[in-house]
């Protein structure tokens, strides 16, 4: 039982969580306050890892500068997504980013294998960023982090708190409130004459871009990216996360996925205790347990979404949105 | 703010979804419990077969041949080929290993000789029971084909599946018709199809035939479940669409580790017609009967329904309310009960084409999930709600899909569609055959 604790901390507050909480800060940019559907988050994540990464390992640019060509990158995107979306219907944005990120997934897990190393995925990038590790040894006690860990742990939490900040500046700035115009009625807020289409663009830029950065953060906590770690279930994750946080809070998607981590992996260890009893085998063995652990992650989401969409923390009124 | 996320009246209806939804799963957990039983793989030793064939002679079979096996912890076995050239060494399944599985050329008859450059020692790989090695004998006479030789070959197989595809494409674009809902759980139930057929198939032993029909009136019946345990009570409560559409995302992931649940990761396959004899078509591509049979079924089917739609008064009734549910309902057409058909339709017909598709692909718990995509591409290719259009634009992903291997690598042949179907948002946002509306 303590250990079931103690993993459902240390996952909780791990690089993964860090990664998908920089996802779903995105999302809430995108979704929660501008009322966006972007299903292709995992595609801007998957950029922040092998674009950085590949720009590191292959062609030997310092650390900094390519985390600044992926972004480049991850600006790009948005803009290649946004151009022909932004003006249709909302479910035709997220058809469309979900294609894009099966694209990405597909052509960074097959094609350029001399940059991303087909289904190896790249590695060999994270020595510039734990160079800088200022940490002493030590023999993993602090919730069995490793040094390195920890590092990437410290840095993440930190940008996390950085990013949450400037939402915060952002959402309750002038720019922010026409945002949240649009999600509610953008008829009303193009005949005060702003530019939805500019808005909408600006938002998905931003979140594109913070998401980027959390494919930097999974990409250094792993010392490696696989393409498939970016599949449709990655956004979907982060997408619950977000709602059970609640959208179109600051805090939101940062307690989602601290709580998602936390709770999955706390369910994780019970389940596969219980698994390892020769009763309970015989319905669930160790895999079985993964699924109903997934099978749960489903079900969540579907009753948050009926009864509780406004999630832990939101507002219901604030996401009442529609699509028609 | 539109009026149809207005909240219905709190009260008597609350627990509603909760109890069906449920309900839907307990039924769907009883229905494929029975896998479970029989999921296991048996357990034995493995097997390493080859035939040896020799082309300088009409490939003729080679007996008499040693064949020698070494196990990656030192172990020999060893055997010779038969009358008909085909060898079998019975290797311990305890060894896991790698084989090494070598040819004694000294044993081979005179006049037959390793194809130059051939290798007389293979590692095959895999972890299966039966480990195939396949040696060359005799000259080097393969056609050498180029790649504008496949084309008919590849327009074959793209129009088969494009068929298949525009039955799940149908389902999907009715129901997004008639409610307006993106079903991310269509997938699932062309799954649930599949899944069904292997289970009457394999677990019970039915005929094929009758088991992909048994698969179609169960996923019609979970259709209706689908609509009557969640939809329905969540159209009822006024859930916004985006609401309905995120639900569908959690009851994909909930059925997806459902079946994953009883089927493992495995790709399993049905008793029959998994690899029929294929037959030459004018020496331009090869087909097989069963195939021959999917595409007749899939066409009859479609038609089907097409006429039905056009000319029945459920069929009438279904194209108003996919035109204007509110003027359908104000002349007396039961809204709720043509919904709950579409369901029950379109389920049915997304499992039929997951039992065709079960064939080909083979049934695994992500069958569903891994064409879901082409069907969102064909339908907003044809034109999302049209039923013409949801034909027209699986027919059009499927020579795409197949044609495009010509010009890029197959593991992108997917990539392909998504692109193409990115294309035609951005020329065409809706849809070759869709009305042009206003959409944004």
């Amino acid at each position: 039982m303590i250990d079931a604790f103690t993993g459902a901390l240390h996952d909780g507050f791990g690089y993964v969580a860090i990664s998908y909480c920089l996802a779903a800060i995105g999302l809430n940019i995108q979704f929660g306050y501008s009322g966006l559907l972007n299903f292709g988050q995992a595609a801007f994540l998957a950029i922040g890892g092998y674009i950085m990464g590949a720009a590191i390992a292959t062609s030997g640019i310092p650390t900094i500068p390519a985390m600044l060509i992926a972004i480049l990158f991850a600006v790009a995107l948005a803009l290649i997504l946004g151009v022909p979306t932004l003006r249709l219907r909302a479910d035709y944005l997220a058809i469309v980013t979900i294609a894009a990120a099966e694209i990405l997934r597909l052509v960074f897990g097959t094609s350029f294998r001399e940059y991303f190393r087909g289904k190896d995925g790249v590695t060999g990038f994270a020595d510039g960023f734990r160079g800088l590790n200022p940490l002493p040894e030590y023999d993993g006690f602090f919730l069995t982090y490793s040094r390195n860990e920890l590092w990437t742990i410290i840095v993440g939490w930190i940008v996390v708190i950085l990013i949450c900040v400037l939402v915060w500046a952002l959402m309750r700035s002038p720019w922010g409130r026409v945002l949240r115009g649009i999600r509610e009625d953008e008829d009303a807020v193009r005949s005060l004459g702003k530019n939805v289409y500019g808005y909408k663009m600006q938002a998905l830029v931003l979140g594109g871009v913070i998401g980027c950065i959390g494919g930097f953060i999974g990409a250094f906590g792993a010392a490696s990216v696989q393409a498939d770690t970016f599949n449709l279930d990655f956004t979907f994750i982060a997408l619950t996360m977000l709602i059970l946080g609640g959208a179109a809070r600051v805090l939101g998607p940062v307690v989602g996925a601290i709580l998602f981590w936390a709770v999955l992996s706390f369910l994780g260890s019970i389940l596969s205790d219980l698994s390892a009893n020769p009763t309970v085998a015989q319905f669930m063995n160790a895999d079985q347990a993964s699924n109903v652990r997934l099978m749960l992650v489903g079900l969540v989401l579907m009753l948050l979404m009926i009864y509780r969409p406004q999630g832990i923390f939101g507002d219901r009124k604030e996401i009442a949105l529609d699509a028609r | 703010m539109s009026p149809s996320s207005r909240r219905a009246p709190q009260g008597a209806r609350r627990r509603g979804p909760a109890v069906t939804l449920l309900l839907l799963l307990a039924t769907s957990l009883f229905a494929v419990l029975a896998l479970s039983g029989t999921a296991q793989a048996a357990d034995g030793d493995r097997t390493v077969v080859g035939t040896l064939r020799n082309s300088a002679d009409d490939n003729a079979p080679v007996p008499g041949v040693t064949v020698d096996v070494e196990t990656s912890d030192g172990g020999q076995y060893t055997a010779e080929s038969n009358e008909e050239g085909r060898f079998e060494v019975a290797v311990p399944a305890s060894d896991t290993g790698t084989l090494t599985v070598s040819l004694d050329t000294d044993t081979l008859p005179d006049g037959v000789d390793l194809r130059e450059g051939a290798p007389d020692t293979l590692r095959p790989t895999g972890s299966l029971s039966t480990v195939t090695a396949n040696f060359a004998l005799g000259p080097d006479d393969r056609q050498v084909s180029t790649k504008w030789d496949q084309v008919p070959q590849l327009l074959y197989n793209g129009l088969l599946f494009g068929i298949v595809l525009s039955l799940g494409a149908l389902g999907l674009s009715m129901v997004f018709g008639t409610t307006g809902l993106t079903n991310f759980a269509h997938g699932e139930l062309v799954t649930f199809g599949a899944v069904m057929t292997y289970m009457g198939n394999r677990v019970f032993g039915l005929p094929i035939m009758v088991s992909v029909l048994l698969a179609v009136v169960l996923s019609a019946g979970f259709g209706w479940l689908n609509d009557k345990g969640l939809w329905a009570p969540l159209r009822r409560r006024g859930t916004g669409l985006i609401a309905m559409m995120i639900v569908s995302i959690g009851l994909q992931f909930l059925l997806r580790n459902l079946y994953q649940y009883f089927t493992g990761g495995r790709a399993l396959t049905y008793r029959e017609y998994v690899t029929p004899a294929g037959q030459d078509a004018f020496g331009l591509f090869t087909y097989t009967t069963r195939d021959v049979v999917i595409i007749l079924v899939s066409l009859l089917t479609l038609i089907a329904v097409t006429l039905a739609l056009q000319f029945t008064r459920l069929g009438r009734a279904t194209r108003a309310v996919s035109d204007n549910p509110a003027l359908a309902a104000s002349t007396g057409i039961n809204v709720n009960r043509v919904i709950t058909t579409v369901w029950i339709f379109g389920a049915a017909l997304a499992g039929l084409g997951g039992a065709f598709l079960g064939f080909s692909q083979s049934v695994t718990y992500q069958l569903g999930a891994q064409v879901l995509l082409l069907i969102f591409a064909a339908t907003c290719v044809g034109g999302l709600g049209s039923i013409w259009g949801a034909m027209l634009g699986s027919i059009i992903i499927g020579l795409f899909v197949e044609t495009s291997t010509l010009l890029i690598p197959s593991e992108l042949k997917y990539a392909g569609a998504m692109i193409l179907l990115i294309i035609v948002l951005l020329f065409r946002p809706q849809g070759l055959l869709g009305r042009a509306q206003r959409i944004g």
